[in-house]
């Protein structure tokens, strides 16, 4: 299973402060999916003003990333830059 | 030591590459345009029957504006349109547009023409046009406003005390458990981190701690904001502008006037400097409603007063650094709390400076805390790096004195605690191969390090770490007839790009890149890419242009298959021609063959790629300044400073030096000159270059650059970006180079001479 970890404000706000999960998802959005099941109304936020890092590699936008069993994943806020 | 002497480039790259145009220095595209003056900026453009559009700026930082009479300014003779809030559209909270950084389009609607409140100096609350500029000018001030003044705020910490004036009624902090039932000017409160602070600093033989403060500054382009737009009578809106992003301006500008994006053509100027001011808008949709209304082109120029009055700088911001430390160097904890200036809006880069401040180390406990808040001030704008100089400049300070504690040397200290591939990131994932440690190493073994230092001169270090971005981006390229190629991508050329595309092309093609004609295309004519800024073009588009080399390499394949009647994989590409592997003998054809002849193979060769970037490899750098101060005068003086980075490969490095001695430049302006000034009413003091003080060729040492190249795997030729990075070790490597001279830490910026002395004067 793939770890998990969300911004501790976004878990504060839909999962009672629990950062890191242990979740199995082919990609990004069946990730994104169970998680909305497991805490209700977390899609739109991880939807629009995210970006995730799978194994290191940070992604704008994701949606079709694929996860693999060991990956790691943090969901960050969109990067911009100057 | 002269300043020609001292001043030397030198890269030093961990793998030899082998690459016949990458890493060569040809003379830019773009130059003979622009060194005789025949290139074309966002004011130059003029339409047969133009008018001049003038824009009427809130005089208070804070007011309610009670009414709004434009008949005077509508019955001047010559005058042809006015506008307010009226005009626009009422944006929805929810609004959102696609492809770039989330932004509240209700914000951005507001912010370029105010609604019920003017919320700093110089927001815009009206607009004129008229025949010539004289009438826009009269007309402009016969706009009469009625404003009842509001108290107001300008520093974040003042904004959060709870009998602050209230910008906004409806904002309630967001981050917070629980939700808060009364509104406040802090937008939002972030959070990250990694392990057990607490146990962390535990563990720890020293720590330190001190409070930091950062002013408010502009990006400092020397380009101000320009646009003509010209709305037709099938509702086409045509606009020339100064961008970062032709993309960019077609999606606000059409998402703020409520119009189709399909109605809205942006024509790229060149742009003389953005630094990430230029990645939102303010001009172009007045411009868009004004010539609307009066059915003619309308063309809207910022004064150098209003681009300080009214456009993005960058934050403000107070930090509180933490920091604790094992006998032997190991860092085992650090804290950052933060509090950003947004300006009149939310959205102050407040996060990435949480995330980037511990960026550069290895250390397994981290918590850093953002505050994001509003005041009466412009509503900030990206500037290089966004957020990451503040939370640097606290880190890379404490740093100094964590090493001053434990009579260690400062790189010594970094080198020790260094984040190489491997290591967590203080915001959470594992970094790949990064070249962090090489520029620390690369630093130590630099003269400059060891050079003796003279009376009242000291010499300070810092490091710097910045994520570097790709995105959605496009790239085109077409086969002339003769065998040159045009390659159309669709980011303006802030930093070198085109010189970069047509060389990238020209490595992949096998050609030489001066076959190579670099361009860029309007939002009519090009696929849609992500705008310039984050440094990602030359990662991101830079990767599209190869897989575009790629498409028409497979073309060009085919039509010499076609030619030799074989299949195509009995065709290979090598050195700029195609190879009948086939043939008995040595067979090939050239690009230039094929393409002659291409009208028998099947018509015109082109290639495309769109493509949504990653692998985008994150950029390091470590900075040496030595300064000498004035004891009598309070001034400090650069007399020589060292920019070393990790480029991953410099496609073509002139530039890239080019990019690191600017943000150098950038960041020691922010360190020892730049601030806003406001009188008591909150009006801004020193709205120009007189008063608010950039460095000046004058003013500064040659900045000498070392590029280490560590090749980013995520990109065939190992590039990362370069241009955000080097803005972020100047503010401390300049304070600590302070320090060490005059003996007391400073905490504050910029480090005026009057702060200086007093701060002389405290220790003695």
């Amino acid at each position: 299973m793939a770890k998990v970890v969300l911004q501790r404000e976004v878990a504060r706000e839909f999962a009672q402060g629990e950062t890191e999960f242990e979740i199995t998802a082919a990609d990004v959005r069946q990730l994104i999916r169970l998680l909305e099941l497991k805490f209700p109304g977390i899609r739109d936020r991880l939807s629009e003003r995210t970006a995730v890092a799978i194994d290191g590699e940070i992604f704008q936008d994701p949606l079709l990333q694929s996860i693999d069993e060991h990956s790691e994943v943090y969901f960050l806020p969109a990067i911009e830059g100057g | 030591m002269g300043k020609e002497e001292q001043f030397k480039t030198a890269t030093q790259s961990v793998e030899s590459n082998g690459y016949k145009v990458v890493g060569t220095r040809p003379i830019r595209p773009d130059g003979v345009e622009k060194v005789t003056g025949r290139a074309n900026f966002g004011a130059d453009y003029n339409l047969p029957g133009m008018l001049i559009g003038r824009i009427i700026r809130s005089p208070h930082a804070h007011a309610r504006i009670l009414s709004i009479n434009t008949e005077k300014a509508s019955a001047l003779p010559g005058v042809k349109a006015v506008v307010t809030s009226a005009d626009f559209p009422e944006i929805s909270p929810t609004a959102r547009g696609a492809g770039e950084a989330p932004i509240s389009f209700r914000d951005l609607s507001r912010n370029v023409m105010a609604r019920e409140k003017a919320l700093y100096d110089g927001h815009a609350v009206a607009a004129v046009a008229a025949t010539t500029a004289a009438i826009a000018d009269q007309a402009a001030a016969l706009v009469d406003v009625e404003y009842e003044v509001l108290p107001h705020v300008l520093d974040a910490r003042e904004a959060m005390k709870p009998d602050a004036p209230l910008l906004h009624a409806d904002m309630f902090t967001k981050g917070l458990d629980p939700k808060p039932e009364i509104p406040s000017n802090i937008s939002q409160r972030h959070e990250f981190g990694i392990g057990d602070t607490e146990s962390g600093f535990d563990a720890a033989d020293v720590v330190v701690e001190h409070d930091f403060t950062t002013q408010c500054v502009h990006q400092g382009y020397i380009e101000p904001h320009a646009c003509v737009a010209d709305n037709t009578e099938d509702g086409m809106s045509t606009v020339w502008t100064s961008s970062q992003g032709q993309f960019m301006v077609r999606n606000y500008s059409a998402t703020v006037c409520n119009i189709d994006h399909s109605k809205v053509r942006v024509m790229p100027a060149e742009i003389g400097g953005g630094f990430g001011g230029k990645t939102t808008i303010y001009l172009e949709p007045v411009a868009i409603l004004l010539s609307k209304k009066a059915g003619k082109p309308v063309k809207l120029v910022m004064n150098r007063e209003d681009v300080f009055r009214a456009t993005g700088p960058t934050s403000g911001g107070h930090a509180h650094a933490r920091i604790g430390a094992k006998k032997d160097g190991t860092i085992t904890a650090g804290e950052l709390t933060m509090e950003y200036e947004a300006g009149a809006f939310p959205g102050s880069p407040v996060q990435l400076g949480c995330m980037t401040g511990f960026g550069p180390y290895d250390i397994k406990n981290v918590k850093t805390i953002g505050f994001d808040v509003v005041v009466n001030r412009p509503k900030v704008a990206a500037y290089r790096a966004p957020g990451a100089p503040i939370a640097s400049f606290a880190v890379e300070s404490a740093l100094d004195e964590l090493a001053k504690k434990l009579n260690m040397d400062p790189l010594a200290l970094r080198e020790k605690n260094a984040a190489t591939e491997g290591t967590q990131a203080a915001y959470g994932p594992t970094f790949k191969r990064i070249g962090y440690l090489e520029t620390v190493r690369a630093a130590q073994n630099h003269p400059h390090y060891s050079a003796p230092l003279g009376p009242n001169q000291g010499r300070g270090v810092a490091s710097g770490f910045w994520f570097n971005i790709g995105g959605e981006s496009s790239a085109a390229m077409h086969v002339n007839e003769d065998g040159t190629v045009e390659v159309v991508t669709a980011n303006p050329d802030i930093g070198g790009s085109r010189a970069s595309m047509a060389m990238m092309a020209a490595e992949v093609l096998g050609i030489d890149v001066s076959k190579v004609k670099p361009s860029i295309a309007d939002t009519a004519s090009s696929a849609y890419s992500m705008l310039t800024g984050g440094s990602r073009v030359t990662f991101a588009v830079g990767k599209a242009v190869c897989e575009a080399a790629d498409d028409v390499i497979v073309e060009l394949r085919r039509r010499a298959a076609k030619v030799w009647d074989v299949e195509i994989d009995a065709v290979e590409w090598k050195d700029g021609a195609a190879i009948n592997t086939k043939a008995d003998t040595s067979e090939n054809l050239t690009l230039a063959a094929i393409a002659n002849t291409a009208a028998k193979t099947g018509g015109p060769i082109s290639g495309k790629a769109n493509i949504n970037a990653a692998g985008a490899g994150p950029g390091f750098g470590t900075h040496i300044c030595d300064i000498e101060i004035d004891p009598e005068t309070g001034r400090s003086t650069v007399i020589r400073y060292t920019a070393i980075q990790d480029v991953g490969t410099a496609i073509h490095p002139s530039y890239v030096e080019g990019q690191l001695q600017g943000g150098a430049v950038q960041g020691i302006g922010w360190a020892l000159n730049e601030e806003y000034i406001y009188d008591d009413k909150g009006c801004l003091q020193n709205g120009g270059f007189l008063d608010y003080r950039v460095p000046v060729a004058s003013d500064m040492p040659m900045i000498d650059t070392v590029l280490v190249e560590v090749p980013n795997p995520g990109h065939r030729f190992g590039v990362r970006g370069v241009g955000e990075v080097p803005i972020i070790p100047p503010l401390a490597a300049v304070a600590n180079a302070v320090t060490a001279a005059a003996g007391v830490r400073m905490t504050d910026l910029p480090i005026s001479p009057p702060k200086l002395l007093s701060a002389i004067d405290s220790e003695k």
